[in-house]
């Protein structure tokens, strides 16, 4: 299955640019801000893509993309080899159930005046014809699956801890049998001792549903426990991309060297050399010229600032966007 | 790494600050003690709920009334007793003595005022002397954060700022009364990576160049393998582990200790299946009889049914397990 034809999805030099504007009632564009700008990758069915960056680089963008929430500039989004800007009526339906998400605040992600049976059943409920008794023996089995309690199905979410919270997100995620799950930090909320019980949670799921999942993640060391591959993301692009454990042996972008860099030891005696970027993330409004890591980047060269750097492809599956290369 | 050789400044007691409530005892807090020294960076790691922040708050006096209250214990500042002190003495204490810097920048500064306001609110209370000299300090603490243009950036709001450069004027702020003790509750989860390595190396300047003693609360075993000297673990309102650094990365006890430590997943190396605590820590105002980790503990046998003492694994590394104990 998992060497079929069309990936799962494919995103090809997808771009969003939101207009500034000005003035309230002649509305002027003054300019974009490149919020995701010419960004490929695929992620394959059972497998996981982590996408890593600062904040503001684009990523939740780009998952908003992926959940038809945002409509890219240009570009497109392919899933299973089809346009999802094309689907309409029946097929978007379809979309919407096997397209799936798990956001980072499980207090804010929760109708709190649901009982938690109704938030799982809701995707199932919305869009297929289902009986009310499938629907029940259903949501008791995901409830099962994902580690709670059958008899808390009438419970509100405010009667559950953080981590069974994220817990009833992943089960209402699961209950329609998604293909894809976007997981938007899915622990990155929880407590240290939870967050470890809901990773193995996702990890087993995946080999039981065979799901893709796209991993958006800040936590490096989460990202390579959970991730098959991994893109590194800065100002809107790709700077790096490739299998996860090669990424991790062997970063090359300088951007995706520093952030390794600036990831806490897990040891004190751990020495190692200290990237530390001057300055912050510029503004996507108006990003450096040439290569748009290059005013905050230690090796730049006078080229970085007047050319773009291409995708090179370093070693097998592992592209880099840098002059060094 | 600052050395921990100064002298003791600050010293806890048997520690307690309950909560009361219509129906029942809340101890967020329940007989901690600890010492600080000069120079030293000390951890106070735990997960939400434990009791960090209501430590640290109990440090200043600024436990929330009138439900909180500190019902037990010391706190020795240079000798002198802080729960003994009228309000007006606390007040002395509070940023010239011991300071705060929190999580989360946006909330600690205020939106309507510029930061040059704010930083010159805080030093003229030492500083009795004219505008200009004032806004000569702040320019001075400003730049101490390393914070570039400093007479500039004293005209902005705090919405004009990013992140990290917020949480740099809230620290120029705590530091604005040179006080002994930093109490930092945080600082860096709100923040990007990157963003987070340069604060800290700022913090460790800083405390290099001035001798200040930092309590360092925070969730992540990363921050604290990077910042302190020693750490305290806490669980449920107790210190379970308490201990240098490395001891307590190199021989952890505490099986709370060693299962938290385990169950963080690593950059450095790939691991097929992290080891995850089962159960949830208990709820403060039911808590179980005896070892508080208990319910949750692998090694749990019937004499946990009775909270054990403190044991001593060598100089200066303490446990409280009991299977430390040699009839276990």
């Amino acid at each position: 299955m998992v060497n079929g034809a069309a990936p799962l999805l494919e995103l090809q030099g997808v771009k969003k640019y939101f207009p500034v504007t000005k003035g309230l009632i002649m509305m002027k564009t003054v300019g974009y801000v490149q919020a995701v700008d010419g960004i490929s990758f695929t992620i394959k069915q059972g497998e996981t893509l982590g996408l890593v960056g600062e904040s503001g680089c684009g990523k939740t963008t780009t998952s908003k993309m992926i959940l038809r929430l945002e409509v890219p500039t240009e570009g497109r989004v392919l899933l299973e080899g089809k346009d999802i800007q094309d689907f309409k009526g029946e097929e978007l339906r379809d979309y919407r159930t096997i397209v799936q998400a798990v956001f980072q605040d499980p207090w804010s992600s929760l109708s709190p005046r649901m009982r938690v049976r109704d938030i799982i059943a809701e995707a199932l409920v919305v869009n297929r014809q289902v009986s009310s008794e499938e629907v029940k023996n259903r949501v008791e089995e995901v409830m099962t699956q994902v580690g709670l309690h059958t008899d808390q199905a009438k419970n509100y979410p405010h009667e559950f801890s953080g981590g069974q919270r994220q817990r009833i997100a992943v089960a209402s995620a699961l209950v329609s049998y998604p293909k894809l799950i976007v997981l938007d930090e899915p622990v990155s909320a929880l407590d240290v001792s939870i967050r470890a019980q809901v990773m193995n949670l996702l990890k087993d799921l995946q080999g039981e549903y065979n799901v893709g999942y796209l991993l958006i993640a800040h936590n490096l060391a989460t990202v390579r426990y959970m991730a098959h591959q991994t893109a590194v993301m800065y100002l809107g692009q790709l700077v790096e991309y490739s299998d996860t454990e090669e990424l991790y042996k062997n970063p090359l972008h300088p951007y995706t060297k520093a952030l390794f860099s600036a990831a806490l030891p897990s040891h004190p005696d751990m020495i190692r050399e200290e990237i530390v970027l001057t300055g912050e993330v510029p503004s996507p409004i108006n990003p450096p010229s040439g290569c748009r890591f290059h005013p905050r980047c230690p090796f730049a060269m006078d080229k970085c600032s007047e050319e773009a750097p291409v995708e090179k492809e370093v070693a097998p599956g592992h592209l880099v966007s840098c002059h060094l290369y | 790494m600052a050395t921990a050789q100064g002298e003791v400044i600050l010293e806890v007691n048997d520690l307690r600050t309950y909560f009361y409530t219509r129906t029942s005892v809340v101890k967020a807090v329940d007989g901690i003690s600890f010492n600080l020294r000069q120079g030293e960076t000390l951890g106070i790691v735990g997960e939400s709920g434990c009791g960090k922040t209501i430590t640290a708050l109990s440090l200043l006096r600024l436990v929330p009334k009138p439900a909180g209250r500190i019902v037990g214990g010391e706190i020795l500042l240079h000798g002198e007793d802080l729960l003994q002190k009228s309000e007006d003495e606390m007040r002395r204490v509070r940023g010239q003595k011991i300071s705060m810097i929190l999580q989360d920048p946006q909330t600690s500064l205020n939106p309507v005022f510029n930061i040059g306001n704010q930083l010159m609110e805080s030093l003229a209370l030492t500083h009795k002397e004219g505008r200009k000299n004032l806004f000569q300090r702040a320019v001075e603490s400003l730049r101490d954060v390393n914070v570039a243009a400093p007479e500039r950036r004293l005209e902005d709001f705090p919405h004009q700022m990013s992140g990290g450069m917020k949480q740099r004027v809230v620290g120029a702020i705590a530091m604005s009364l040179e006080p002994d003790i930093i109490i930092a509750d945080e600082p860096t989860t709100a923040l990007d990576v990157t963003i987070q390595l340069q604060y800290l190396r700022l913090l460790k300047d800083i405390q290099a160049r001035t001798g200040l003693a930092i309590i360092f609360i925070t969730h992540d075993f990363g921050v604290v393998a990077r910042m302190c000297d020693r750490v305290a673990v806490m669980y449920a309102g107790h210190i379970v582990e308490h201990g240098s650094v490395r001891d307590l990365f190199n021989d952890p006890q505490h099986p709370y200790t060693q299962a938290l430590m385990d169950s963080v997943p690593k950059l450095e190396e790939k691991v097929d299946r992290l080891y995850s605590i089962e159960g949830q820590p208990p709820l403060l105002w039911d808590l179980p009889e005896g070892c508080l980790f208990a319910p949750r503990c692998p090694h749990a046998r019937d004499k946990c049914q009775e909270y054990p003492p403190t044991f001593d694994i060598k100089e200066g590394h303490t446990a409280d397990c009991w299977r430390l104990d040699p009839s276990w």
